[in-house]
């Protein structure tokens, strides 16, 4: 009897020892090259830390261009993304449930076909000399470059707004704006959009940052964006290519801590329905 | 013409008929109930009535115009359902709203309309919270005056208190009716809950498998049931399977005991028919009223307050009666023999 109570708590003990060396390993794992990176980053100044590569890197002007090209396009993305799937996700769980299977192996293609796959397919079917020559003016590669990401958004999008709009009635609630007077845009932006608000966001915020360190596209369409320049600064310079991406995983963390506050700052969701 | 005519309506789903050749004429101010077991067709009816359903035959029209060709959203038709329905994101006030909106109407006017909206379900000062901070029969109460503020036409009501508790639900359906009242607005109510539907309507319909079985006012549908079907499901019946004596008389054999029921039976003489009682209409002992008096055994007594309930073994059936409790007389002990008074004139012959 005695030993049994001691050797239970015991039991535990060790399984606690345990389950801790797997954290702390875990942890070491991620933290330590990030550690090795940004003390890497400090040291441009021979002797000294400083921030020199940081300053280099903020005060290029071929960055401040590329990221806000990127910036703007990863915009651009989260409202063409937006406009393609919320729709088709109310649909789906509105009138064709038996879909959703179909639909979701659609979405999640785009993690399957390796994206230099869509970026020549892309290429072939819209180069100057075909019926839709996109590639041939600026403007025409931007809105193709656009669409791309939108396509490699999809698996994030898709699956945000989905999960979003499993949390409501969507069937209902639709009946009951519809006996009062709504169409299918009212429904759409007044009903369904804000109550997916959240989900949306996080969606949202994924394909910021998935925009903001696409390489593949953007080079071939040769568009001056964000990844191009990450992998030519990686090629040409020291220190500098640590220091961007310590920003780039500041940025990144900070887009989830946006999704995280906007999540507490929606009004009607802060009780569990 | 009836303000809402509801004419020769079919309703398929694939190979399954819902609803068949289903015939109904609401006057203007009429507060009619559907009422059935669940599968019977009703939902099906009203929501065809909303336009979320297409007949697959007949019309429906509103003031002698055709309304199947319209979409929901331009029938101007309120409705209510069982599982509330508030937009989340909104509140009470821009819920309530939410049709007014819609439908361009001024703010000052709508504002206005809001307001005399949450007086009318007695809410006048939850405007500003969310559906999700109000009980239950707040949140329907809400749900009603959403649906009544843009001034529907007509008022549909898909089971709307089958979510609520026992309380609640009585007293806001007397609340519905109020205000239906107030308001004269023409209603359809969806029910599976006969108390309900007999309390609160002008007409009720009972549904059985896709068909009305009857129309009327709740004392007919209760008093004079024309189907079996209708007799078994509202309310509690004391059903028999009695002898033919002499059809002309409608004089039958029921166990040991002769009853002439004084109408003409659609039988012939030596057959089974099946005849009825409710259970009011029985009581124990002999009494001036009732000139029949059964032999049967008390099997039962359930004690339920202002009324008990009892049973009894009658001709090999078994009866039960309901006798309103008084303090000076306890329920009679299980396995008493009583004599049962009944009257010829209470009995009901089921059709088939």
């Amino acid at each position: 009897m005695d030993q049994m109570t001691t050797a239970a708590p015991r039991a535990r003990r060790r399984r606690n020892l345990w389950s801790w060396i797997a954290f702390t390993l875990g942890v070491a794992y991620f933290v330590l090259p990030l550690i090795g990176m940004f003390e890497f980053s400090l040291r441009k100044r021979r002797d000294a830390y400083s921030f020199d590569a940081y300053t280099s890197i903020l005060g290029d002007p071929q960055f401040q261009q590329t990221f806000l090209y990127s910036l703007v396009m990863s915009l651009v993305t989260v409202v063409l993304g937006l406009l393609l799937v919320l729709p088709t996700a109310f649909w789906v769980r509105l009138k064709l449930p038996a879909m959703r299977p179909v639909v979701e192996f659609i979405t999640l293609l785009p993690l399957v076909i390796p994206v230099i796959v869509i970026a020549f397919g892309y290429i072939r079917m819209f180069n100057t000399s075909s019926f839709l020559p996109m590639t041939g003016s600026i403007m025409g590669t931007n809105i193709l470059l656009a669409i791309g990401y939108a396509t490699l958004s999809l698996p994030y999008m898709y699956r945000a707004i989905d999960n979003g709009l499993r949390t409501i009635d969507v069937g209902t609630l639709t009946e009951a704006a519809q006996s009062l007077g709504a169409g299918w845009l009212t429904i759409l932006y007044r009903i369904m959009l804000p109550n997916v608000y959240t989900a949306v966001l996080s969606g949202a915020f994924l394909t910021i940052s998935i925009v903001l360190g696409e390489y593949v596209f953007a080079a071939l369409l040769d568009r001056p964006a964000l990844g191009p320049y990450m992998v030519w600064v990686g090629g040409n310079k020291a220190y500098e290519p640590a220091a961007l991406a310590v920003i780039a995983f500041a940025v990144t963390w900070g887009l989830m801590g946006l999704i995280q506050a906007m999540s507490r700052l929606s009004k009607h969701t802060r009780v569990a329905r | 013409m009836a303000y809402l005519d509801i004419t020769h309506v079919e309703k398929s789903f694939g190979a399954n008929h819902v609803v068949k050749d289903f015939n109904l004429d609401i006057e203007k101010g009429e507060f009619v109930s559907l009422l059935g077991p669940s599968g019977c067709g009703k939902t099906t009816v009203l929501r065809m009535v909303a336009g979320f359903e297409t007949p697959s035959a007949g019309s429906i029209s509103i003031e002698g115009k055709d309304v199947v060709a319209l979409r929901p959203n331009q029938r101007n038709i309120g409705m209510v359902f069982q599982a509330y329905a508030l937009f989340p994101n909104l509140t009470v006030a821009q819920n309530v709203g939410f049709g007014l909106r819609i439908a361009g109407v001024p703010a000052s006017e709508a504002n206005a309309r809001v307001t005399e909206m949450l007086r009318l379900i007695g809410l006048p000062d939850l405007g500003a919270r969310y559906p999700f901070q109000l009980s239950g029969g707040q949140q329907q109460r809400v749900a009603l005056a959403r649906a009544l503020a843009p001034k529907p036409r007509v008022l549909l009501l898909d089971e709307p208190l089958s979510a609520l508790d026992a309380k609640i639900r009585v007293s806001l359906r007397t609340e519905i009716r109020e205000i239906q009242r107030q308001l004269g607005i023409t209603t359809i109510f969806v029910t599976h809950d006969q108390e309900e539907a007999l309390s609160i309507s002008d007409r009720v319909v009972v549904m059985n498998a896709g068909i009305a079985d009857q129309v009327g006012t709740p004392f007919a549908i209760y008093n004079h049931p024309a189907t079996k079907f209708v007799a078994g499901f509202v309310g509690t019946l004391n059903s028999f399977d009695a002898t033919v004596t002499d059809a002309t008389t409608g004089a039958i054999r029921l166990g040991d005991t002769p009853i002439t029921l004084n109408k003409p039976l659609n039988a012939s003489a030596g057959s089974k028919i099946a005849v009825a009682l409710r259970p009011e209409a029985a009581q124990l002992g002999r009494s001036d009223l009732r000139e029949i008096a059964l032999n049967g055994r008390i099997t039962e007594v359930h004690f339920m307050g202002s009324i008990i309930r009892i049973s009894a073994e009658v001709a090999g059936t078994r009866l039960s009666l309901d006798t309103f409790n008084r303090a000076d007389t306890p329920p009679p002990p299980i396995g008493t023999d009583v004599e049962i008074g009944v009257s010829a004139r209470d009995f009901i012959v089921l059709g088939s």
